[in-house]
């Protein structure tokens, strides 16, 4: 079993003006799950494109030996047809065709050009079983989630004899329960052969389901970590290790303490919402978002928790100037007064801010300035008669590229340049420069590296105690525990439950989380009896 | 996928040394990348040239003589009109296939009006523009608010207005106008002052452009230098100054030394002007580079997709109107057939001028300079005797050499 299938060795890769990757080395034994991390732009995901031939072989330095044979890719189908199969973050399905026909997609069943769609349909349902996926081979991709649809690109890649299997942040957008099968997954594939590189900047599933980590930092490979004593053992190697290893710094402090805010609003409520209710915009069947109510103070951080598919997004976009679903019912107060946001301008005009999840397609523009993406919100504040005082608008785009720390030469950069925690930090300052009342972040560190992950929450603890209400959507626990004053569950578009920081622990929560049996909950937390 | 790598170890090595130096280096990195990002538009003013140049001497001196300067400017004025407005609808997103048809019943519908029923040509003109807008709110409410592509509804209004043209002049052409409508497409400025061999008011007005343009350039670089970014060192700052100064009294000597300058480019000029400040410094012109780069993000930070959309097609129903009446201007005629193409003359000066098929990028005059192009085009293949085929065959491949070299430049940015 020390056997190595992989061999990486003084992996170099330049890009015009950047070194990418300087001199990495990467050694995977057969049948290991070894998992790669580091922070965004250390090197991993062009790593992954010089080992699957992405980045045709000549246009990087060192060598690669793949089951100890020289290995000079010229593309992916190179690649492929020697068992190395990677699936990307950004799954590459086509949603029109059906599971069956994705899975053989440009490795079509057919004799000579005619597709035998009969051999097809036995070998998919053949490898829809091996992954556990309980669906048939006609359903179309659209019809299923994120997590079934992870599900069949391992089959497409299982279609293809796969003998190393690259997983590039495969749960990044699956929930807990998902993310659970599909590490059990990796595991079964690794006790058949397969071997896996798994990038993940999620250190629990390495500990979870790795063998070997390597670290890799500014595209050099620090080192190469036995994550367990015995295969099938409990983990040795410890998040603050690997921490380490990462920033290159010692993390004394990941979260910040909270600082208090002193102001004459504090604890004064600053939103309400009540009695919430949304529906699908196409389903229009489907309750979507269900009798929520919740509360958030001025200088307090309210932490929203649930499952994927729990309502939070949509409930936060339907508040949010009713870009979500079909309203149905509830209302929205601001210091106890009712106000109305049936627009997004109305919400704004409120001091209502929505930071999206999805910075890339709902956040940013991203073939647009820094400064122009930053002054977007508040540009009927920011001009005179209708016309944008430009250097009022650079001046504020200095400021936050200051006091957020966005790495940019100039504040004209293009916004589609930056790095994930950079492209982060100019939605929030977007939105900060807004001057809202009401901050509702939506998964705020989706996607960034540590470093930028604890500025950012540097600057939700400094809002909060500026006395800004802000709410807090996450699917980590750790953060909702490390941020939040309070944190309130969701589960199938309930509010299940509100806990004080002091009181909750990650299992309470999952509890509240993975609850079916409660009915709606009021503002404070307390269950709505019979009476009221 | 490599874009956003390279992005981030960008950011990453910036990080790192961050010296004085290495500033200084990122700041030259990112003006050659600037020069690189426009280098679509500085290309096309440079092909411009390089065309002018090419047919004067094919032409034997032909091409840049007063008359013929002039008659460029006569016979492109409505197409450059058509692709202001069409590059703003570009860069929102959209398209517009109508303008032609809209341009040929506008300008029908002033003719009917002046010709049938002795209406004041400045009345008729108005209310054709007027037309224009009420077509252009029809059109953007069926995009902006009903939601159809405006793919769809500008093709099914330019069959509904072809059409209405058709129906309205009855397959007929409808003429004469008064002078003072015709002069809206014929007419120059008027001769004042002593005869000194030059239309002074035209040598004037250059004088004042030059002044204000290179005021413009001291004020821009003063800016630049206040923000530390990248500026031309100062000789080549007054090297451009002084092509700048030279390329405008050139052009206004020559239009001088014929009949001066031409209602048409005043036309042209103020809308130059005022769109290009619109969407460079207004609110609204912002909010359509907004919806063109990203919708969702622009209406979830608030911007008023809907109405936005519905104003760039008002405008743009406009300009098809005041095409249309330059047109009928210059033929002295309504008549059922004007305006055909004029959609694609337009689509294709917008995209040759640095527009982007998925919409937020583009200048309003990037329109005006790709709409020369084609017209210089036009122009000099017919100075030098090509065949009118010949010419459709050209033009072609200056729009797919254009946009195609634009993708090659891009993609080679990116790698």
């Amino acid at each position: 079993m020390t056997q190595h299938v992989l061999e990486m060795r003084g992996i170099t890769k330049s890009f015009p003006g950047v070194r990418a990757l300087d001199g990495v080395d990467i050694s995977v034994r057969a049948g290991e799950v070894h998992a790669v991390c580091g922070e965004n732009g250390a090197g991993k995901s062009t790593l992954m494109k010089v080992l699957s031939g992405v980045h045709p072989h000549g246009s990087y330095g060192g060598e690669i030996r793949f089951e100890g044979e020289l290995c000079a890719f010229r593309d992916i189908r190179a690649s492929e047809r020697h068992g190395i199969v990677i699936i990307h973050q950004e799954l590459a399905l086509v949603p029109q065709l059906s599971i069956a026909e994705n899975i053989f997609l440009g490795n079509e069943r057919a004799a000579r050009g005619v597709i035998s769609w009969s051999s097809t349909l036995v070998e998919t349902e053949r490898l829809l079983r091996r992954v556990g996926l309980d669906e048939r081979p006609g359903t179309r991709i659209a019809e299923l989630g994120v997590g079934k649809q992870q599900l069949v690109e391992i089959a497409k890649a299982l279609a293809k004899r796969v003998k190393l299997l690259i997983l590039d942040e495969p749960t990044a957008a699956l929930n807990d329960e998902d993310s659970r099968k599909l590490l059990g997954l990796i595991g079964e594939l690794r006790d058949q052969g397969i071997s896996c590189i798994l990038i993940s900047h999620k250190l629990n599933e390495i500990r979870q389901v790795a063998d070997t980590v390597t670290v890799l930092r500014d595209g050099r490979s620090i080192e190469t970590l036995a994550v367990r004593g015995s295969v099938g053992g409990p983990a040795t190697v410890s998040d603050e290790q690997l921490i380490t290893r990462m920033v290159g710094r010692e993390l004394d402090q990941f979260y910040p303490d909270r600082t208090p805010y002193t102001g004459e609003r504090a604890g004064q409520v600053a939103l309400t919402v009540r009695d919430w209710t949304v529906r699908h915009p196409v389903d229009t069947g489907r309750t979507v978002v269900d009798s929520v109510s919740f509360e958030v103070r001025h200088g307090e951080i309210l932490g929203i928790a649930g499952l994927m598919g729990a309502g939070r997004t949509e409930l936060a976009m339907s508040v949010f100037g009713r870009s979500w679903g079909r309203y149905v019912r509830g209302s929205v107060e601001l210091h106890g007064r009712e106000v109305s946001t049936r627009t997004v301008a109305e919400a704004v005009g409120h001091g209502i801010a929505y930071v999206t999840e999805d910075r890339k397609t709902y956040g940013l523009n991203l073939i647009d300035t820094i400064s122009r993406n930053i002054s977007l919100a508040a540009l009927p504040r920011m001009a005179r008669h209708g016309v944008v005082d430009a250097h009022g608008e650079r001046r504020v785009a200095e400021r936050y590229r200051g006091s957020m720390n966005i790495k940019a030469p100039t504040v004209f950069e293009q916004v589609g340049r930056l790095s994930g925690g950079n492209q982060q930090k100019v939605v929030l300052s977007q939105w900060i420069n807004a001057e809202p009342q009401v901050l509702i972040l939506d998964e705020p560190t989706r996607g960034i590296d540590v470093g930028a992950k604890a500025e950012i929450y540097t600057v939700i603890d400094q809002l909060a105690a500026q006395g800004k209400a802000v709410v807090v959507i996450s699917s980590e626990l750790s953060e909702l525990l490390g941020v939040c004053d309070r944190i309130a569950t969701m589960a199938f578009g309930r509010m299940t439950g509100v806990l004080d920081r002091a009181e909750a622990t990650q299992e309470g929560l999952m509890r509240l989380m993975t609850r079916t049996d409660v009915g709606a909950v009021d503002a404070t937390g307390r269950p709505v009896t019979e009476e009221s | 996928m490599s874009q956003t790598t390279l992005g981030k170890n960008a950011g990453d090595s910036r990080e790192r040394d961050g010296g004085g130096t290495s500033t200084a280096r990122a700041l030259t990195g990112q003006a050659l990348r600037a020069l690189r990002d426009n280098m679509r538009q500085y290309g096309m003013v440079i092909a411009l040239v390089l065309l002018l140049g090419l047919f004067q001497v094919w032409s034997g001196g032909d091409m840049l003589l007063p008359r013929n300067v002039t008659n460029i400017l006569l016979q492109n004025g409505y197409i450059l009109i058509l692709a202001i407005g069409m590059m703003i609808v570009i860069i929102n997103g959209h398209i517009d296939l109508s303008v032609g048809s809209l341009a040929a019943f506008t300008g029908a519908a002033a003719a009917v009006m002046m010709v049938d029923h002795d209406m004041p040509w400045q009345l008729a003109l108005f209310l054709s523009l007027l037309i224009g807008a009420v077509v252009g709110a029809w059109q953007g409410f069926w995009i902006a608010y009903v939601g159809i592509p405006s793919f769809i509804v500008t093709l099914a209004g330019m069959l509904l207005f072809r059409g209405a043209t058709q129906i309205l002049l009855d397959g007929q052409s409808i003429s004469p106008f008064p002078e003072g409508f015709q002069d809206i497409s014929q007419g120059f400025l008027p001769e004042v002052g002593p005869d000194t061999n030059y239309h002074n008011l035209t040598v004037l007005m250059g004088v004042l452009v030059c002044a204000v343009a290179l005021f413009q350039e001291w004020r821009q670089r003063k800016q630049a230098l206040a923000y530390e970014l990248h500026v031309l060192p100062f000789r080549m700052f007054l090297l451009k100054c002084a092509a700048i100064v030279a390329a405008v009294l050139a052009f206004t000597l020559t239009l001088a030394s014929y009949r001066g300058v031409p209602v048409v480019l005043l036309i042209l000029g103020g809308l130059l002007v005022v769109m290009g400040y619109v969407m460079r410094n207004a609110v609204i012109g912002r909010h359509i580079y907004a919806l063109g780069g990203n919708r969702a993000a622009a209406q979830l930070s608030g911007v008023k997709d809907k109405r936005v959309t519905m104003l760039v097609f008002v405008n743009m129903g406009v300009l098809a109107a005041l095409a249309g009446c330059v047109f009928a201007a210059r033929l002295n005629a309504g008549t059922p057939g004007a305006g055909n193409l004029f959609e694609l003359e337009a689509i294709a000066a917008a995209f040759i001028g640095g527009a982007s098929m998925s919409g937020g990028v583009g200048t309003v005059l990037g329109a005006v300079i790709g709409g020369l192009v084609l017209g210089v085009l036009n122009n000099g293949m017919s100075l030098v005797g090509i065949s009118q085929d010949v010419q459709q065959v050209i033009k072609g491949l200056v729009l797919l050499a254009a946009v195609g070299f634009d993708v090659w430049n891009k993609r080679r940015a990116r790698s």
